[in-house]
């Protein structure tokens, strides 16, 4: 009836996983409690569930990827305490069957459920806006791709409790990950997990760059497209280019896992490389759809709050497309020591040596954009400038592992732990917490409270140093990464400054709590009344802040890429751009509960696959089916908001003329 | 009513200057660190493969620094410099262009990449693991086997094996031949130099020296299961004459490894202990590697 599923899968005799378990547990029924009390649920299916705006919908992926932050960091703190203790003969508290699923859980949610959402949240929240259009080109496809997102994130997180998480790494390399190896259904959480969030990015990756491609606020070519956009652009392509790679590698493990398939088993002529190379073509643009739209805020953060245009812009636009198709040309420097043999090491040692110039080439533009401007330090210059400082060394150390010889003594460990988290931490996270820290007045109308914001940042940013460069040492020190102990005292007093690194960045985390916290209290005093709190250069600083549903009552006309700074030029400030004007009638994309729908029958479909619940799977699939065919059906998709109203948002919320 | 940004500029002034002690408290900590790390691992190689890698690793790492030490104090320079309230620093608030900077910017990351694309395409041919090493003595042929979770190594000519223990003469240069009887694994002696992955029904190549005489760290590299962190193993390193002796002692102690001992081998059992074999039966290795004997992919328990 229920498959492999019995009550052993829950793991009553692990005290760690039940009080972990059980505290997520107690916390969820708490605020489902609330919210029923308080009959919120109304609001919630109505505002935000059923939503299908892009800026609720940025909203709710930036806000599942702090909750993931979350999780994946106590991962971090369980691994670092771990090896703290765990030196000579010491066993640590976290036996290896523990411990590897932790690393792997770790790195899979770091880098599915809380990178990629972070960025595609920003992405979905920004784009629409910076292009001066109403919505992304496919409303309710991008509603689908959150729910799929959050499908996957309830399957991973339910592995916790039922079952348990795979023990191979972030990767699943086989043969390792075949049934062979790993009989248990961790592997299938961690397959299911990821084709059905993949899925989502995917269905992502193609709604915006559809919307980039097409949908453009009239005059506005790609010449007078803002940076973040291009950036978003190579790192949408590189979503749609390279995530059926992934799907297609899932697709064929799982056929081994299920139906004896042999494409990377050890008998029957199957081939491990053939995953590892695989895995890996998705796997290197994977780094790059997460940093390109990092440079892209960086870009922006820098220009707006130095008071200039961004220095080299041309550059930056063919940096950051060199980029995009350099990224699919390097994907074997991830395992050179294969025994690919000398010619094929050294050209792709220099292929990913070349990525570097544009790389450089961004950090050059923004140097130069900072000299000559009237820098205001705030919480988004801190981030830029920390990230400026950290990414060249995290840029650094990758160059040097690029070098197939130094590779061969630097692979697998600690010291390439230390370089992708200097790259991912110190781009991707500080790119993501300026970005947030940047738009958030213009998400819920003010701004964030700046000194917590700024010790935010410095906890970070010494956390960072504090933890990652002690493995750097390590590293050269002989240290392997997902080793559950070691034999070497040496290495434990470097060991425990990682573990207070480690600290000082919860306690980063946790302040993030207060400054929210701190910032909901205080809004009145931080409420930003003119949309335009940073003295913006781009459109989304035209809208009232948080914009109407429709974003702009009268699309925007452009003719270059700093548009709304070129119209506060011309018209002498940004209180007198509105002229009295007509309103026209506009239609807004209706709520739409597919999303949701689909994602319950994902999990379900994908929950009963782990299982090998068969009567769940047909359930699952046939409930999606009809999902889908019901939504095909759906003809009344949109919701006029006539010209009055359009007026009305307009007195109350646009710019007035009364306070000049 | 222009937008307000002063309201943000009272904390401008201690910002670079805090940052730039830490960068200083950092760098010192962090050379302080680097110079502990020199007395083991890979930055104190016992070897000439080890030691050419460390020259790399230092070049590039010199090279680079030249760039990205300027790069750093230029951001914290003109960060500083230029913040709002400096009235000394000149706005310029429409440069957006200078095509002599825009050729600077291009060349310099050009260059470097030139210079370390040159080190990185002789680098992998002079060090690529199957090249032979120079040397006037004959190498020494060792096979490995990386077995769950255990690292098993067989001296062809000698007709002898170690399980646990790799020993080998100093000064000979070392040919290894490598294959693994479950999952990859990765065969690493950081103080001798590069490391190499094993792998089932494949064979990779891997050439080797010990300078001198000592007991160096050997690992697998590669993660494997729930026993990779205990697969570690002494790599003993002796004089040759020592070496004849182990070769002789061996031979005369010790069962047989063929394949019955072989099929017990490769059950999954963390690592434990050193043993020798006095007799290997012949083209043990070729039949692993090849998959031809049933030893590959054995079930692992739940």
């Amino acid at each position: 009836m229920f498959g492999r599923l019995n009550w052993a899968a829950i793991p009553f005799d692990q005290p760690v996983v039940m009080i972990a378990s059980g505290t997520v547990g107690f916390v969820i029924f708490c605020v489902l409690a609330l919210v029923t009390i308080k009959g919120w649920w109304p609001y919630l299916w109505r505002e935000w569930i059923t939503s299908v705006d892009h800026k609720r919908i940025g909203v709710m992926y930036l806000l599942l990827a702090l909750l993931m932050l979350v999780r994946g960091f106590s991962d971090a703190m369980l691994m670092r305490s771990q090896l703290a203790l765990a030196a000579g003969h010491a066993q640590g508290y976290l036996p290896p069957e523990h411990y590897d699923q932790i690393f792997s859980a770790h790195g899979t949610i770091m880098i599915f459920f809380v990178a990629m959402p972070f960025v595609v949240g920003l992405m979905n929240f920004v784009l629409p806006l910076q292009l001066g259009v109403r919505d992304v080109a496919f409303p309710v496809l991008n509603s689908v791709s959150f729910w799929l997102t959050a499908a996957g994130v309830l399957l991973v997180n339910a592995s916790l409790v039922v079952g348990e998480f795979a023990r191979t790494g972030w990767l699943a390399y086989p043969p390792l990950s075949e049934v062979a190896y790993s009989p248990g259904v961790g592997v299938d959480y961690y397959l299911w997990s990821l084709q059905i969030s993949g899925l989502g990015t995917l269905l992502s990756g193609i709604n915006l760059l559809t919307t980039i491609l097409k949908l453009r606020a009239p005059g506005m070519g790609y010449r007078q497209m803002p940076i973040f956009c291009w950036t978003a652009l190579a790192s949408n392509l590189l979503i749609v280019a390279s995530f059926p790679i992934l799907t297609a590698t899932f697709a064929m493990l799982l056929l081994d896992r299920y139906c004896d398939f042999h494409f990377f088993t050890n008998d029957l002529g199957g081939n491990p490389m053939m995953y590892i190379n695989l895995i890996w073509s998705w796997g290197h643009p994977e780094v790059y759809i997460l940093i390109l739209p990092a440079f892209g805020v960086f870009s922006e953060v820098v220009a707006t709050f130095s008071g200039k245009p961004l220095f080299g812009r041309r550059s930056m636009v063919m940096a950051t497309m060199a980029i995009c198709v350099l990224s699919f040309l390097v994907w074997l420097h991830h395992f050179f020591t294969m025994g690919a043999g000398a010619d094929v090491n050294g050209f792709f040692g220099i292929m990913t040596m070349i990525i570097a110039v544009p790389t450089g080439v961004k950090i050059f533009n923004w140097l130069f954009t900072l000299y000559g401007g009237r820098i205001r330090f705030t919480v988004p210059v801190y981030w830029a400038i920390g990230f400026m400082v950290t990414f060249v060394i995290g840029g650094m150390t990758g160059v040097l592992m690029a070098i197939p010889p130094a590779d061969f003594v630097l692979h697998n460990s600690l010291f390439l732990i230390a370089h992708f988290h200097n790259v991912a931490i110190g781009g991707v996270v500080f790119g993501v917490m300026a970005g947030i820290s940047y738009w958030f007045p213009k998400a819920f109308g003010f701004t964030l409270h700046e000194r917590l914001g700024k010790a935010v940042f410095w906890c970070w940013f010494i956390g960072f140093y504090l933890a990652f460069m002690p493995l750097y040492v390590l590293g050269l020190m002989g240290a392997t990464r997902r080793m559950q102990h070691y034999s070497n005292l040496h290495w434990q007093p470097l060991m425990l400054v990682a573990l207070a690194g480690a600290l000082l960045i919860l306690l980063g985390i946790a302040l993030t709590g207060v400054q929210l916290a701190v910032s909901i209290r205080q809004r009145e005093r931080n409420r930003d009344v003119t949309g335009d709190p940073w003295n913006g250069r781009t459109l989304e600083w035209s809208t009232p802040s948080p914009p109407p549903a429709w974003n702009f009552s009268h699309l925007p006309q452009v003719d270059r890429p700093d548009a709304f700074w070129a119209m506060k030029q011309q018209r002498g400030g940004a209180q007198n751009r509105n002229v009295k004007r007509t309103y026209e009638t506009i239609h807004v994309p209706r709520n739409n509960p597919t999303g949701f729908y689909l994602a319950f029958f994902a999990v379900l479909l994908g929950f009963s696959l782990i299982w090998r619940i068969w009567w769940g799977t047909g359930l699952g699939l046939l409930g999606a089916i009809v999902v889908c065919l019901m939504q095909a059906w759906r003809t009344d998709t949109e919701v006029e908001v006539p010209a009055e109203k359009v007026a009305a948002f307009e007195r109350l919320h646009g710019p007035k003329e009364s306070t000049v | 009513m222009q937008a307000s940004p002063d309201r943000m500029s009272p904390q401008v002034i201690r910002t670079p200057s805090a940052s730039a002690m830490w960068l200083r408290a950092i760098s010192m900590t962090s050379a302080a660190m680097l110079l502990a790390s020199c007395n083991e691992g890979v930055l104190d190689p016992h070897g000439p493969v080890g030691k050419a890698e460390r020259v790399i690793l230092y070049d590039s790492t010199a090279i680079m620094l030249a760039v990205v030490i300027p790069v750093i104090v230029l951001t914290l320079v003109f960060a500083w410099w230029f913040r709002a309230r400096n009235s000394q620093a000149r706005y310029r608030p429409d440069w957006e262009y200078s095509g002599r900077i825009e050729m600077i910017i291009w060349s310099i990351p050009a260059l470097v990449i030139l210079f370390l694309g040159g080190i990185a395409w002789t680098g992998s041919h002079d060090l690529d693991p199957p090249a032979p090493l120079a040397g006037s003595t004959a190498p020494l042929d060792i096979e490995v086997i990386s077995l769950d979770w255990r690292w098993l190594f067989i001296y062809p000519h000698e007709g002898i094996a170690s399980l646990n223990r790799l020993v080998v003469p100093a000064g000979v240069p070392l040919r290894f031949r490598l294959t693994s009887t479950t999952v990859m694994n990765s065969f690493f002696v950081p103080q001798l130099g590069s490391q190499i992955y094993t792998m089932p029904n494949m064979v990779t190549r891997l050439n080797l020296q010990a300078d001198q005489p000592g007991t160096f760290e050997g690992l697998s590299a590669m993660f494997s299961g729930d026993g990779f962190s205990d697969m570690r193993f002494d790599l003993v390193s002796m004089g040759s004459e020592a070496f004849k002796d182990w070769v002789s002692t061996t031979k005369a102690h010790g069962g047989v490894l063929d394949t019955s001992t072989v099929a017990e081998l490769i059950k999954p059992a963390k690592a434990d202990g050193v043993q020798t074999y006095a007799q290997v039966s012949e083209g043990l290795f070729d039949r692993i590697s090849l998959g031809s004997m049933a030893t590959v992919s054995p079930q692992r328990g739940q």
